[in-house]
């Protein structure tokens, strides 16, 4: 299905860089509205509790002061089943950081003055914030939530372990994670003649439409949405937050005046979620022949007493490997904290660090090598649903990987290789993320006077190179030059489309384009007249549930620890993956490096520290919630196989933007137990763990 | 933030007097450190008086083989001096593990002596901390303490000082030059800041309004000898978990003198007397390096978090001494 313009796979350069280095190109906040009003968010101080009195008097005598926004003169929501964002609609708290008012001045500075001026009494209630397995917080969700699967119960595992010549128990765990985009969250809110306009950061405009107007108590057509640039999300704007509708509400206090409120790096630890922390045990059994004979994966994971929400991080054993027997379980543990999101590989990103840090343990343990040892557990079709996988590669990524990285050479000894005052070591870990596509997604192309095609869908790019990607489906769907697309995203102006999500953006919307572009010509043929205009809804894919859907990849590290202080380095890392068709190479391998770039991050360094006492991360800002620096990335080499998948969606592609950060923890902690000897489960890997004291 | 007032100094003395006779109000340097403590609420002055132009900006030598540095040369331009690169390697170095390339241009000598500690609690207002409100409890001492002291704390105070500069000062002897309401004066760096006791809100011995005007090194020939080693949760741009900036004179394989000071490990850069007394007139060996570290820490006293601050520091003391003693002659 190569185009005819080989639009796609061409490495086209992203159609907006040049307006982003030059700063042209307008993020949410720098939308300039005439006389703006700015908000700034007042904050619980307690974990768990009421707000008893909100003494405003001195904020609001201050000059510049509008007003300041508190549960007791914020307007009734018309809806508020999700409590996250049912702002300032009560006097309850239930999480240290949560917003419980705003103050709107003429200038951020003035917002911000007034806000420490303002005195908060509360009435404190016992809360509860230590994230451990206890019976007084541990359930098990109800089964309600569809997101949730059910645990999965193959066989008898403790049999199997009984009777498995090889095993392993051992216990992973991994701190929350904060998403942390380059760019904090944004909105700018204006309400006009019974109509909402908001100016935000989001990784769906729609999403957000969808989102706030049943809360607001409004048609969806009358919030618009507007979001041409975003600058990162990594899930943390995939659902509107409580700021967006504090803002709104504010907007609608003052109608006809754009509020305007930026995020600070400190409100995103408690404002927009992160990647809830967990304890993973996992139990391996295997025969004489290194082959699994039992696999049991019971992961615990943080949530929020007002809010759920799980990774169910335990799935990722559900379907990576053969095992006749099987035993998976995600148990949430309820505490009075902030509500955490996805983020970056949701549920694979954690689980797969314990199961691939476990694979390799186990390989350990049958005296196999640890590529030899997957080659032997891969299955011929998925594990748990039974069905054909659409295409599988995992094989032929570890195979290419090996070759590329030098694996053949390795001496599987630990501890024994020593550079200077440097121990260094080898590792590699399987990646893997679901293919997944949105249904509902449409898209409008129209033949403009200039011959042009113009398209019009609702998508977001939130700086993956989407609009670029997205102009090469479209030009070769419609069989001409990229230049010949005039693409536009971003807005609820345009046509429906799913969120910038689960890495199905390029999937979802793709197929609506192709099927929009298929369209347009039988109906307005190959010469279209000007104005000639087709908007349709994707299909839903006829292979869905008929196939098992996934990307893989292979990731290897070098790594380095010195033996002195334990410092670790990551000199080189080598990432295979096969994610079925890509679009465009360039912006594919950003993708791929910046994932690889985020697993080295969390693999040494990201850590969020919640103090129980008080129920908030203490470490709330960039000097201490390390993110890899410069200097912490060595060599990332990504490159991909030609995969061509005929079953995921009309382009054959599969989602990329996730499955680079997947496995690479995994990686750089089995390169550095290869280093040291010294096997550390427990998320980052900082020096203090690979201290020797002679 | 609290709307302040801005004055740029034109001279000494009524900067002295302007700042003296204000209880609100500050120096200001480069700003990277006060003004993100007046973003947080954490200082709210009602009158900066900038005095990044004020003090000389000029790094000198003296007559009698020492070197001057102003109170206002920038810690880039500190740590490129050809001066300090060729006769104190351990401050360029130090210098250049601070922070990043951007705060490094604006961040000025004094200003570096004088920023406070990065202690989670104290930055947050929203939590206790007898350092920025003296009375209130220390909240870091059943929290989180990964970055906090193990040696010279009180049950008031565990916090630990940020800065790189000012371990490789204080090994190398310095002194700071100040001018306040009564008069100049000459500090050891060894003695300008304090130990917290029961008055942790002072970090150091200056008065209000006592403005630091320059920083001298000693000749020292030794120093030529010498290096600083910050270990730290990565690679660049974060505070030491630890550091050790060392100086050494050798003779054949005898230390005949050295100067040892920690970073990351108290409420001041900590001079190592002890580890330098049982090192001066020893064999520079791995067994004499250990025992020197194990003399110095013998005091450690670790909290929840930190305990492996204590092997990490013996570690990087014996690492650094290795590499100094075996540099030259080889
Ligand atoms: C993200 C981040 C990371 C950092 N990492 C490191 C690091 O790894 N290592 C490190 O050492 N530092 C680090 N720093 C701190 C940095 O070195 C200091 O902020 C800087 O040195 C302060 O210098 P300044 O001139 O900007 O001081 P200012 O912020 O201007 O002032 C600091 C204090 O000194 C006072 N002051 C300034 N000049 C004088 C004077 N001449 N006389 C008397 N008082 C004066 C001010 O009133 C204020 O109280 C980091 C900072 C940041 C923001
Ligand atoms: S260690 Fe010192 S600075 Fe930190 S909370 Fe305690 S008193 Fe405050």
């Amino acid at each position: 299905m190569t185009g005819v313009l080989n639009t796609v796979g061409a490495p086209l350069e992203r159609l907006e860089g040049p307006a982003k280095v030059t700063g042209t190109a307008t993020y949410a906040f720098e939308h300039r509205p005439d006389d703006p009003v700015y908000l700034h968010p007042l904050q619980a101080t307690i974990a768990r509790g009421r707000v008893t009195n909100i003494d405003t008097a001195a904020a609001e005598s201050l000059e510049g002061v509008h007003t300041v926004l508190t549960h007791t003169n914020a307007e009734r929501l018309a809806s508020t089943p999700d409590s996250e964002l049912a702002v300032l609609q009560s006097d309850e708290v239930g999480f240290r950081g949560q917003l419980i008012g705003a103050v709107l001045a003429d200038t951020p500075e003035t917002a911000h003055h007034a806000a420490s001026l303002i005195g908060i009494t509360y009435e404190r209630h016992p809360h509860d914030a230590a994230f451990r397995d206890d019976s007084d917080v541990v359930y098990t969700h109800d089964g309600s939530n569809p997101m949730m699967s059910a645990d999965l119960v193959h066989g008898d595992v403790d049999t199997a372990l009984a009777a498995a010549t090889f095993t392993l128990d051992a216990t992973y765990t991994t701190p929350a994670e904060y998403n942390n985009p380059m760019e904090p969250h944004a909105t700018i809110a204006c309400w006009q003649d019974g109509e909402l306009t908001l100016h935000d950061s989001n990784q769906g405009s729609h999403v957000v439409r969808a989102v706030v107007a049943p809360l607001l108590g409004v048609e969806p057509e009358r919030v618009h949405v507007i979001s041409p640039h975003v600058g990162g999300g990594f899930g943390a704007k995939g659902m509107p937050h409580s700021h967006v509708i504090l803002v709104a509400l504010a907007a609608k206090a003052l109608p006809g005046r754009s509020v305007k409120c930026a995020l600070t790096r400190q409100h995103m630890f408690s404002l927009v979620g992160y990647r809830p922390p967990t304890v993973q045990r996992i139990r391996l059994g295997a025969d004489s022949e290194g082959r699994l004979t039992a696999t049991g994966h019971d992961s615990l994971e943080q949530t929020a007493r007002i809010k759920e929400f799980a990774d169910q991080s335990a799935n990722a054993s559900r379907n990576m490997y053969v095992s006749p027997n099987r035993h998976i379980t995600n148990r949430l543990a309820a505490l009075d904290v902030p509500p955490g999101t996805w983020m970056r590989g949701p549920g694979e990103t954690g689980g797969m660090y314990a199961l691939e840090t476990a694979m390799d343990e186990m390989a350990q343990v049958c005296g196999v090598d640890p590529i030899e040892f997957r080659l032997r557990n891969e299955p011929e079709s998925d594990p748990s649903s039974g069905l054909p996988f659409s295409s599988r590669n995992l094989v032929a990524c570890l195979r290419e990987g090996a070759e590329k990285f030098g694996w053949r050479h390795r001496d599987p000894t630990p501890g024994v290789r020593r550079e200077g005052d440097w121990l260094i070591g080898t590792g590699v870990a399987a990646s893997t993320f679901p293919t997944l596509s949105f249904p509902g997604s449409m898209a409008t192309i129209r033949c403009c006077s200039d011959g042009r095609y113009r398209v019009d869908i609702g998508a977001s790019d939130l700086g993956t190179g989407a609009r670029t990607a997205l102009s090469q489906i479209a030009a070769e769907a419609l069989e001409v030059s990229v230049e010949a697309v005039d693409l536009h995203l971003g807005s609820t102006t345009q046509p429906f489309a799913s969120l910038a999500g689960g890495s199905a953006g390029t999937a979802s919307w793709g197929s609506a384009i192709v099927h929009v572009a298929r369209t347009f010509r039988e109906e307005h043929g190959s010469t279209p007249e000007p104005g000639a205009e087709t908007t349709a809804t994707a299909p839903p894919n006829p292979a869905a549930g008929e196939y098992s859907m996934h990307a893989y990849g292979a990731q290897f590290a070098e790594v380095r620890v010195h033996a002195d202080t334990g410092e670790i380095r990551v000199p080189r890392l080598l990432g295979v993956f096969a994610a079925g068709r890509i679009i465009n190479p360039r912006t594919a391998h950003s993708q791929f490096l910046g994932g690889m770039t985020m697993g080295v991050s969390m693999a040494l360094h990201e850590h969020s520290v919640t103090d129980e006492r008080f129920g908030h991360v203490v470490n709330q800002d960039f000097a201490g919630y390390h993110i890899a620096s410069n200097a912490d990335i060595g060599s990332i080499e990504a490159t991909w196989l030609d995969e061509y998948d005929p079953h995921v969606n009309p382009m054959g592609s599969k989602g990329i933007g996730e499955v680079g950060i997947v496995g690479t923890a995994a990686a750089v902690g089995n390169a550095a137990h290869h280093a040291t000897g010294i096997r550390v489960r427990e998320l980052p890997l900082t020096p203090d763990k690979f201290l020797i004291s002679p | 933030m609290k709307p302040f007032d801005y004055q740029r100094a034109t001279d000494t003395d009524t900067a002295v007097a302007t700042v003296s006779r204000n209880p609100n109000a500050r120096y200001l340097g480069g700003g990277t450190n006060l003004v993100d403590h007046m973003k947080l609420g954490v200082s709210s002055p009602e009158l900066l008086v900038d005095v990044s132009r004020l003090s000389s900006d000029t790094v000198e030598t003296l007559p009698d083989g020492g070197v001057r540095v102003g109170a206002a040369v920038r810690n880039s331009d500190l740590a490129a001096e050809p001066i300090i690169r060729q006769r104190y390697p351990v401050l360029a170095h130090a210098l250049l593990a601070g922070a990043s390339g951007q705060l490094r241009n604006l961040a000025t000598t004094g200003g570096n002596l004088l920023q406070r500690t990065r202690c989670v609690y104290f930055q947050d207002v929203t939590t206790p901390c007898n350092k920025r409100e003296p009375g209130t409890g220390c909240s870091a001492l059943d929290g989180y303490t990964r970055y906090h002291a193990v040696l010279g704390s009180s049950e008031h105070c565990v916090a630990t000082h940020p800065s790189d500069m000012a371990v490789a000062l204080t090994a190398l002897d310095a002194v700071v030059h100040t001018q306040g309401p009564s008069g100049p004066r000459s500090i050891p760096v060894a003695d300008l800041h304090r130990l917290p006791g029961d008055e942790p809100d002072r970090d150091t011995v200056l008065e209000h309004g006592e403005l630091i005007t320059a920083v001298d090194l000693p000749a020292l020939p030794m120093a030529a000898r010498s290096n600083y080693r910050k270990v730290r949760d990565r690679a660049s741009y974060a505070f030491a978990l630890v550091s050790v900036a060392a100086a050494v004179d050798i003779a054949g394989d005898t230390i005949r003198d050295v100067r040892i000071a920690f970073g990351g490990l108290a409420h001041k850069p900590w001079r190592a007397t002890l580890a330098e007394n049982a090192l001066r007139g020893a064999p520079a060996t791995e067994a004499t390096f250990r025992t020197a570290a194990d003399a110095e820490l013998a005091e450690a006293r670790p909290l929840s978090d930190n305990e492996f601050k204590i092997p990490m520091a013996r570690n990087t003391l014996t690492s650094v001494l290795r590499d100094l003693t075996q540099q030259e002659g080889s």
